[in-house]
């Protein structure tokens, strides 16, 4: 969340970074070429249309004119510091939040007025959500199976078990569970109903690296297999590098930058992602250090 | 509405209860131990009486048995909600494609199961101890526990609305808020002996004309009609404002980002 006293250096980061999308004019303002212009416009491949979002709470500026689009089968990640406005984003599109102003369309649809049929189409998964503990993971996965309306539920769960390697969990209560297992049954979850939009928080926040490794290569294959458009936040730059297909970078509530993560990395004259999100996170080094940018 | 999702809801709580045996007992320990002391101290006050007050122990047993069907009623909406709080699992269903309506109408479905089952270990338990037959109410008892489910269904919608509004710190409401209504209902004793100004606010209140008319089907066999009519109503009235105070806070919620809070952060 931004205070409004965080803006003058916002702007100047704004500036240096080129904006995408605030106050943008009908045709696209793109003067770097990782500035994405398709993020203006839905397109027929368009999957996640977000116009012009922003959420302001008691005064504070959250997401501030935010712009992007997702095609189908691509993996986004949003990064950006504590604060920058990526939660805020990802509730809205889920619809616990209801933008201040601006618009989000998903498989062509306005979220607040067909929330239902576009969630049926959607999953999610967030580290710091949970399931009860004193199921089965079997019995959590059924009951969101049948909330989705899937079809041959049983089985469909038992190939995501397969898929994550837990099916030696199907009959473990799930409050016995480690962090990591939990974190592949909360995955198992959001992969039930063959989602078309995967929104992912910190997917991988609780695994150990050849785990975190393991369900990259998944999320990998589960986009090539079904065509699963993700939209992806970590804080694990190597989980964003290995990824994403493109990288949306927030700073402030305000998109700054997007790219591959190779074309963010040259961009800032960084040898690493890290080192982006460091510089962008002290918003004075970047104009010091990629001033040009 | 969708049946096939209610239902799903209303069988995840079964699950949850059948594989609790703390959420088991609870259900029947507190309702029995009402029972066995209120019913103990009525035959201890009917003793001392010598007589005088032969239904003493008929009308304390039955307002027992009628409070813990309000209680329980609303026990089951707020604390199926606070299940999902507690397990962290509030987000899975709201991001789930799952309408409100949907899923309080389960909440309340599983409270009816809930009161079910109390209902009938209660009546059981009486006769036995007491002697108490709470079908001597005949059919008066269909209008009366269709009313206490009615208000125990509206209290239990204020209590989600509360704690969605002001988060973890309102919990406690959960159990605060019928009781806060105990003493104007007049379930142990009648409204006259109220102050004036209790009484006002008393009559106000569907639960007071259920516990008069209680005892007025004890006292005399005969159904108050008009009782039932005001509780009737009155019902109908506190139900509309508590569904539309869920949505006013459900829609506030998402204003101000609270949803979020409870997973995501």
């Amino acid at each position: 969340m931004k205070r409004n006293r965080s803006r003058q250096s916002h702007q100047i980061v704004a500036m240096a970074l080129s904006p995408v999308g605030r106050g943008a004019p009908s045709t696209c303002y793109n003067p770097a070429p990782l500035l994405s212009c398709s993020a203006m416009r839905p397109t027929t491949k368009t999957i996640l249309h977000v116009h012009e979002l922003t959420k302001v709470f008691n005064g504070v500026t959250a997401v501030d004119h935010l712009n992007f689009s997702i095609d189908r089968g691509e993996i986004v990640g949003i990064l950006g510091a504590n604060g920058a406005g990526k939660t805020t984003t990802l509730q809205m599109i889920l619809g616990l939040i209801r933008p201040t102003s601006g618009r989000i369309e998903i498989f062509g649809q306005e979220i607040e007025q067909h929330r239902i049929e576009i969630l049926r189409r959607m999953n999610f998964s967030s580290v710091g959500v949970n399931l009860p503990a004193n199921l089965l993971v079997s019995q959590n996965l059924w009951v969101f199976a049948k909330l989705y309306g899937v079809k041959q539920a049983r089985r469909r769960i038992d190939e995501l078990l397969a898929l994550l390697e837990i099916a030696h969990l199907r009959d473990v209560r799930t409050g016995r569970l480690s962090s990591g297992e939990l974190s592949r049954v909360n995955l198992c979850k959001a992969l039930l109903n063959r989602p078309e939009l995967l929104l992912l928080d910190e997917p991988t926040a609780s695994l150990d690296p050849d785990m975190a490794d393991k369900v990259r290569k998944i999320l990998r294959h589960v986009q090539q297999e079904d065509g699963v458009a993700m939209l992806y936040t970590s804080h694990n730059m190597r989980d964003i590098e290995e990824i994403c297909d493109r990288v949306l970078f927030m700073h402030n509530g305000r998109l700054i930058a997007e790219g591959t993560p190779q074309q963010i990395v040259e961009r800032f004259h960084t040898r690493s992602l890290e080192e982006v999100f460091i510089r962008v996170a002290r918003s004075g080094e970047v104009v010091v250090g990629g001033g040009e940018a | 509405m969708n049946l096939q999702r209610i239902g799903v809801l209303v069988l995840r709580y079964v699950f949850i209860y059948r594989r609790s045996f703390i959420r088991l007992i609870e259900i029947l320990f507190w309702p029995t131990m009402a029972l066995l002391v209120w019913g103990f101290v009525a035959s201890f006050i009917q003793r001392a009486g010598e007589g005088d007050l032969p239904r003493f122990i008929s009308f304390l047993i039955g307002a027992m048995i009628f409070w813990d069907i309000l209680f329980r009623a609303q026990q089951g909406i707020s604390l199926s909600f606070l299940e999902d709080v507690w397990a962290r699992n509030l987000l899975n269903i709201f991001c789930a494609p799952v309408r409100l309506s949907e899923y309080v109408l389960a909440t309340f479905l599983f409270g009816l199961m809930r009161v079910g089952l109390t209902l009938a270990f209660l009546t059981i338990l009486a006769w036995v101890l007491y002697h108490f037959n709470l079908f001597s109410l005949g059919f008066a008892l269909i209008p009366f526990i269709a009313n206490l489910l009615a208000l125990g269904c509206t209290v239990g919608i204020v209590t989600i609305a509360i704690v969605l509004r002001y988060g973890h710190g309102a919990e406690p409401f959960a159990w605060a808020l019928p009781f806060l209504l105990q003493p104007f209902s007049a379930v142990f004793y009648p409204v006259s002996v109220l102050p004036e100004a209790m009484q006002v606010v008393s009559w106000a209140l569907p639960s007071t004309y259920v516990f008069e008319g209680m005892r007025e089907v004890i006292r005399s066999g005969a159904i108050p009609w008009e009782n039932l009519g005001w509780a009737v109503g009155l019902n109908l009235i506190y139900l509309v404002v508590a569904v539309w105070l869920l949505m006013h806070t459900f829609a506030v919620a998402r204003n101000r980002g609270l949803l979020g809070k409870w997973g995501m952060q």
